[in-house]
């Protein structure tokens, strides 16, 4: 069962004002009806620093509603530091119910993953997002990657994963693997693993990127397909392990590895903590 | 198991304990007042008011008080105060030809109109640690002259440019756009810009500046003039449909002369820089107005070649609580991209590995 709260009076609902929640939701609107478009919000300083999430918390807080349940992890797991401090930080502003629970959730906030339990209509996962530009590294200039997105011109980012195959044999991109969305733009699905972009792919949940200190918000509308950059003879593939959880055996999710003492033994256990408890 | 690498609710509220415990220090000795941090660390209040984009000199001693005197931490204390407050509107441009000058002085003229003054500086104290300070003891009031309050000021700027040797002062009124309401966009107009310099780390354009100084975009700067000091703010509310004075705040401004060669369609001129900082913050202001100008450089065909100049890479950079921000998130968990990470180079690792084992024996046939 979700976890009741109370909200704090001193708050407007979820923190931001209203004006500012309408105008992050017109962003929003604007987004899901270009995918993989990276639309300019006016971004607000928030209360947590930039790089700790401060686009996710305010696609959040400009979508939660008092009878949603929310849901926030980072690496995966919903005890980690920051997605406990985020959660708390909507449990006192907006008195919403929270939950560890993936299927319990109407919103799951997140950093660097994707759940494993498969996600169902009607509910939202909102990204945090470091760096929505997926052509970045490749051309520092906005001015020049904004022409690129609009001229559909790709060419560099084909020749980037072409030279990583000509130098390693392979495409070593491993996290913040590049996509693009309905045949169209090219979108950075935050720096999740590879091993979670099939999950973008046709979700019949809705995806919303949140960049704060870029200012940009970016989305994946339900049963849109998302499709991770590759080559015909060089097949897009996920990471997988040799081992298997030490907690719950799982072959199928990710694994984090653990140095457990001081000779480097390791131990293997789901990154998704939430999927773990359930199979134990 | 878990307790080892996953933070959890107690552990936070511990270290939330122990931040609040290390900030009070040894229980023996007073604590500090906001008073007193207003008092006697004023020009620290400056910076963070400055920095922070919020004029309010007890918010600002708080923010320091809490951060324990870490600037950054304070501006951003401050700034994320500020973000929750309702906008009435914008002020009328402050006058600061009428300001009530502490301080102004010109590095481009011997004497100007209404004198040099030069007022609390610490330009010409000899930089030896005065040790009286670190005993309590009376200390005496320095005698000052009377202000004379209805005298204006004109400024160093305006009587070059009547002359033609300075370019006119920049007409635009239109509203500028307000970056903390509306991203940054580019190209940026220079309201935008000097807004961004405005709120943008003091060292970060000091050090700027100073390469512009060293050649790297240099733009001949002369101080025409710096003044600090008090000025009247207007607003006009809407309901009354006149002009009203709702305060008086202190701030430093410098008008910065800078040579230039002229182009095809101008003669030789001189032009501007500005910088403009809440408070007595000279070095900030001073730095400001260099970047200002050597963001012109494109404007004035002097191109663009380096990082003073680059209008992206100084305006996406400038802004402390950003930079603070995605420069420390690196101590919060990566281990999900980590993973990733091992598991493809140990995959590369094999590779090669298996390459050297099919070449080894040829190698051998070889030799």
């Amino acid at each position: 069962m979700p976890d009741t709260h109370t909200q704090d009076p001193a708050y407007n609902y979820a923190y931001l004002d209203e004006q500012t929640k309408r105008m992050i939701r017109r962003a929003i609107l604007k987004a899901v009806a270009v995918p993989g478009y990276q639309v300019p919000f006016g971004g607000r300083e928030m209360p947590l620093p930039y790089g700790w999430g401060t686009g996710g918390i305010q696609v959040t807080a400009a979508i939660i509603g008092q009878a949603d349940t929310l849901k926030v992890i980072d690496q995966g797991a919903d005890d980690t530091t920051n997605a406990v401090s985020i959660r708390r930080f909507f449990a006192r502003v907006a008195g919403v119910a929270t939950t560890t629970a993936t299927p319990e959730a109407t919103i799951i906030q997140t950093r660097h993953r994707v759940p494993e339990t498969p996600l169902m209509d009607g509910q939202i996962l909102v990204f945090q997002v470091p760096i929505p530009e997926p052509l970045r590294m490749l051309e520092p200039r906005e001015t020049e990657t904004r022409t690129l997105h609009a001229l559909q011109e790709y060419g560099v980012m084909q020749v980037s994963l072409y030279e990583s195959i000509a130098r390693h044999g392979r495409i070593s991109k491993s996290y913040n693997y590049p996509v693009q969305v309905n045949g169209r733009y090219i979108m950075s699905p935050s720096p999740i693993p590879k091993f979670d972009n099939p999950k973008l792919d046709r979700s019949p949940a809705l995806q919303l990127y949140g960049a704060g200190r870029e200012k940009r918000i970016y989305a994946v509308p339900p049963y849109t397909p998302v499709k991770s950059l590759d080559f015909d003879d060089h097949p897009f593939e996920i990471e997988s392990w040799s081992e298997c959880c030490a907690l719950c055996g799982s072959r199928e999710s990710f694994l984090d590895e653990m140095i457990v003492d001081d000779q480097g033994k390791r131990l293997f256990v789901c990154s998704d903590t939430d999927y773990c408890e359930g199979r134990r | 198991m878990y307790v080892a690498v996953k933070g959890g609710e107690a552990a936070i509220a511990h270290s939330l304990d122990l931040i609040a415990d290390r900030r009070r220090g040894d229980r023996g000795l007073d604590e500090l007042t906001l008073e007193q941090i207003d008092q006697q660390l004023g020009l620290a209040v400056d910076r963070v008011m400055t920095e922070g984009s919020c004029y309010d000199r007890t918010l600002a001693a708080l923010a320091i008080k809490q951060a324990r005197g870490d600037l950054i931490e304070a501006i951003f204390l401050l700034r994320a105060y500020r973000t929750t407050l309702p906008r009435f509107g914008d002020s009328v441009p402050l006058d600061t030809a009428h300001m009530v000058p502490e301080r102004r002085i010109s590095a481009a003229f011997k004497d100007v109109p209404g004198g040099q003054v030069l007022g609390p500086t610490y330009d010409y104290t000899h930089r030896l640690l005065d040790f009286s300070l670190a005993a309590a003891g009376e200390r005496p009031t320095a005698p000052t002259a009377p202000a004379d309050t209805a005298q204006a000021l004109p400024h160093v700027g305006d009587i070059l440019a009547r002359e033609g040797l300075l370019e006119p002062a920049p007409a635009n009124d239109a509203p500028p756009q307000d970056l903390t309401r509306e991203p940054l966009s580019f190209p940026a107009d220079r309201p935008l810009r000097l807004q961004n310099l405005a709120r943008g780390d003091e060292g970060f354009l000091l050090a700027l500046g100073y390469s512009t100084q060293r050649g790297y975009g240099n733009n001949h700067p002369f101080v025409g003039e710096i003044r600090y000091g008090r000025v009247a703010v207007g607003f006009v509310p809407e309901e009354l449909g006149f002009e009203i004075e709702i305060a008086e705040i202190e701030v430093t401004e410098c008008d910065m002369v800078n040579q230039f060669a002229g182009s095809a369609e101008v003669p030789p001129q001189f032009t501007r820089g500005y910088g403009l900082a809440f408070g007595h913050a000279e070095r900030k202001a001073i730095a400001m107005a260099l970047v200002d100008r050597a963001l012109r450089g494109a404007e004035l065909s002097e191109g663009a070649d380096s990082p003073a100049q680059d209008e992206e890479f100084v305006l996406a950079h400038s802004d402390n609580v950003e930079a603070s921000g995605f420069v420390q998130h690196l101590k919060l968990p990566h281990y999900v991209d980590f993973q990733s990470e091992l598991v493809v180079v140990r995959a590369l690792r094999a590779e090669v590995e298996k390459r050297r084992a099919e070449t080894a024996p040829l190698t051998q046939a070889a030799e």
